[in-house]
């Protein structure tokens, strides 16, 4: 069949021992930085970027995969063992799965979370399997002003979901906008802000920025956190849930997926708003919500599915639209350009054997992660026994060596060293270092389709309104702009009209 | 209030003991613990310096932006898009100023520990600055000893041992077996 041919070739290719070895190494490393605290999965697809130079894109990009859903796995143990998160996408878990294990009841918390985890990241990829294609092939009658509209709400999706201060964030967004203009100009030719210097002429290289900003910025900044002293359980026992948990939980399992897998694909949406909207969802729809922070099973399952499912539909904007949903696909689109792959709705017909053998290596990934949550538990409880302080000269030098072993040159490492000094500063001031990166990533993208749009429209910007997508785009972008500014004032209202009729309250009490 | 706060009380004997670190916390009272015990928001002084540098960093592009010509919309010049951007910092910037006056909840204020950071990253410049001159393992051994020893309080022992043990695996890794050309002494 049609369809179904490329999708059993994508298995071929995930077969490929080379391919096998290196979605198993992915998956490790996710699940490794996903039990230590400190490095999330974003810092570390950056800081491993160089080692993706020397091998062929779709293994690049499988073991890249590997550590963002691995991640989402390994950040499990750590909230429920030692009430810190492993990765933010965990926080919920911590409400329930902490108390499950105050109650002897770790094991079983660890494995409803693997098995819920398993089956959200397999729903996300069946889901990822047959829409995927469907988006893309919609997206391909996409023009520039599509494309102008859809990079805009995405960046600004991004920069106001993100957590502090949202103008804070649009301005590192337009300011990683303004970074990804530095070189030659593709329309004219002309040097851009390259001060005469040969080696800006091609731009600010993407790699630098990201082990930068992400990698080095997030070791700095982790050096002045001291790590809380936590003792780990030296065994967790009995890991395989009983039939009546996995009843108790099974509902929530199948809502996560399908709540997860949809908040995933949103722009600016991801893991992390997952797994916090399906605590919510969970608590709300049970009989008795008392229970949840007090142990309740489905407190752990619907985040974790969910967040796995969130991690594998994310995908989906990136390989079919080329918008990175959030800071972690900006880097992975970033690693596709390095091997000279775009990413967009061509992705599918041109680079076939990338996209399913991808998408394909999730299943074996998701089956490698349940074999190391379940039968393996017990090593990588051991592993949080390893202290930060010996872990982090270690990152800080993969990350210096790397840096030198792209082009053999010490000016990219300091590049990567001075990045590194502003995205430490950048996070203490409050200015988020994602949408400055996601930004960058889409900077020329979006350049290039405004320019041309303008040619198309000869110039008239109300020419975006009457195109229906575009239109509908950049309406949703005025929405969410706009939107903040009308909630100040909405609350505002309300805190006076409280203010007014609260003496009232007080008197009748 | 209390009944319903330890429901199985065989399996929860923790429950009616007095709070202690150990205690079973609600997701409220955890939220509570964590915002106690993160760092504080970066405060107004800051969030006027930093937006500051944002304004100048915006005013910086939109003056070198005009340099570069901005055309009209039908025919745009290299300086239109950057100008476009750097007015879109500056203005946001202005209104951060305004905004953010109060101090805000972003950010984090330095403290002592925000040393380390400062002497992490002289570490890191420090490096650079050699690993050309007498190649990695010396400069690579320092790191890992000052960041062992002084930044995470390592025990003189420890911090020498895997210090060079961490050396070694990054010889035997990036010479030994990947044959990379980084700048070395042996």
């Amino acid at each position: 069949m049609d369809f179904f041919g490329p999708v059993l070739d994508g298995f071929g290719v995930v077969l490929d021992p080379t391919n096998l070895l290196y979605c198993l190494l992915g998956v490790a490393i996710g699940m490794l930085i996903g039990v230590l605290p400190g490095l999330g999965p974003a810092a570390t697809i950056a800081i491993l970027l160089p080692l993706t130079y020397g091998v062929e894109p779709v293994t690049a990009i499988i073991m890249l995969a590997g550590i963002f859903y691995g991640a989402q796995y390994g950040g499990t143990i750590t909230s429920v063992l030692l009430r810190i998160p492993g990765e933010a996408s965990s926080v919920v878990t911590v409400f329930d799965g902490y108390v499950l294990a105050k109650q002897g009841r770790a094991g079983t918390a660890l494995g409803i979370a693997a098995i819920g985890s398993f089956i959200g990241g397999t729903v996300g990829i069946i889901g990822l399997t047959f829409l995927a294609p469907v988006v893309a092939s919609f997206a391909l009658d996409f023009g520039p002003p599509e494309y102008t509209a859809l990079a805009l709400l995405g960046i600004l999706l991004v920069a106001t979901i993100s957590g502090g201060s949202k103008i804070k964030a649009l301005i590192a967004a337009a300011f990683g906008l303004f970074l990804a203009t530095v070189g030659r100009d593709i329309f004219t030719g002309a040097e851009r802000f390259t001060f005469g210097n040969l080696s800006m002429a091609d731009g600010i290289d993407f790699v630098p920025i990201a082990m930068g900003l992400f990698g080095v910025g997030e070791i700095l900044y982790n050096l002045e956190e001291r790590h809380r002293a936590a003792s780990a359980p030296a065994t967790v026992a009995n890991v395989w849930p009983s039939r009546k948990d996995l009843k108790q939980a099974s509902g929530a399992i199948g809502r996560g997926s399908v709540l997860g897998f949809f908040l995933g694909i949103l722009p600016g949406g991801g893991a992390t708003i997952a797994s916090l909207a399906a605590y919510a969802v969970e608590k709300k729809r049970a009989k008795d919500p008392s229970r949840f922070g007090k142990g309740a099973i489905e407190g752990v399952a619907g985040p974790e599915t969910a967040n796995n499912a969130a991690a594998t539909s994310s995908f989906i904007p990136l390989l079919t639209l080329g918008i990175p949903a959030n800071a972690t696909m900006a880097i992975i689109f970033g690693a596709l350009l390095i091997q000279g792959v775009t990413p967009g709705p061509q992705l599918i017909t041109e680079h076939p054997d990338l996209f399913w053998g991808v998408v394909n290596s999730m299943y074996i990934g998701n089956i490698l992660l349940l074999i190391m949550s379940i039968p393996l538990v017990g090593l990588f409880v051991k592993i949080l026994r390893i202290r930060a302080a010996i872990l982090a000269p270690i990152t800080a030098l993969i990350t210096m060596l790397g840096a030198y072993t792209i082009r053999n040159s010490m000016f990219d490492v300091m590049l990567v060293v001075l990045f590194g000094a502003l995205g430490y500063l950048m996070k203490k001031f409050g200015f988020e270092p994602g949408p400055l990166v996601l930004a960058f990533v889409l900077g020329s993208l979006l350049e290039s389709s405004l320019r041309r749009s303008l040619l198309v429209l000869e110039g008239d910007p109300t020419g975006f309104f009457t195109r229906p997508i575009s239109a509908t785009l950049l309406v949703t972008f005025v929405i969410v702009a706009v939107w903040p500014m009308i909630k100040t004032v909405l609350d505002k209202r309300k805190k006076a009209n409280a203010v007014l009729s609260d003496p009232k309250v007080k008197e009748k009490v | 209030m209390r009944a319903d706060k330890a429901p199985h009380v065989e399996d929860a004997p923790e429950t009616d003991l007095p709070e202690t670190d150990e205690e079973i916390l609600t997701p409220e009272q955890l939220a509570a613990a964590w915002a106690a015990e993160a760092p504080e928001p970066a405060g107004p002084v800051a969030n006027l310096v930093s937006s500051l540098v944002a304004m100048a960093l915006g005013i910086a592009g939109l003056l070198l932006s005009l340099k570069l010509g901005l055309g009209t919309p039908a025919e745009p010049r290299p300086g239109m898009w950057p100008f476009i951007v750097s007015l879109v910092v500056a203005v946001l910037s202005v209104v951060q100023v305004v905004i953010g006056r109060a101090g805000g909840k972003d950010g984090e204020k330095f403290s002592s520990y925000s040393w380390y950071a400062g002497i992490g990253f002289a570490t890191l410049v420090g490096m650079v600055l050699l690993m050309p001159v007498v190649g990695f393992e010396i400069p690579s051994l320092l790191l890992c000893f000052v960041w062992m020893r002084w930044l995470g309080g390592e025990r003189w022992r420890s911090a020498t041992m895997y210090s060079i043990l961490i050396v070694a695996a990054f010889y035997a890794i990036f010479i030994a077996a990947l044959g990379t050309t980084i700048p070395r002494l042996f």
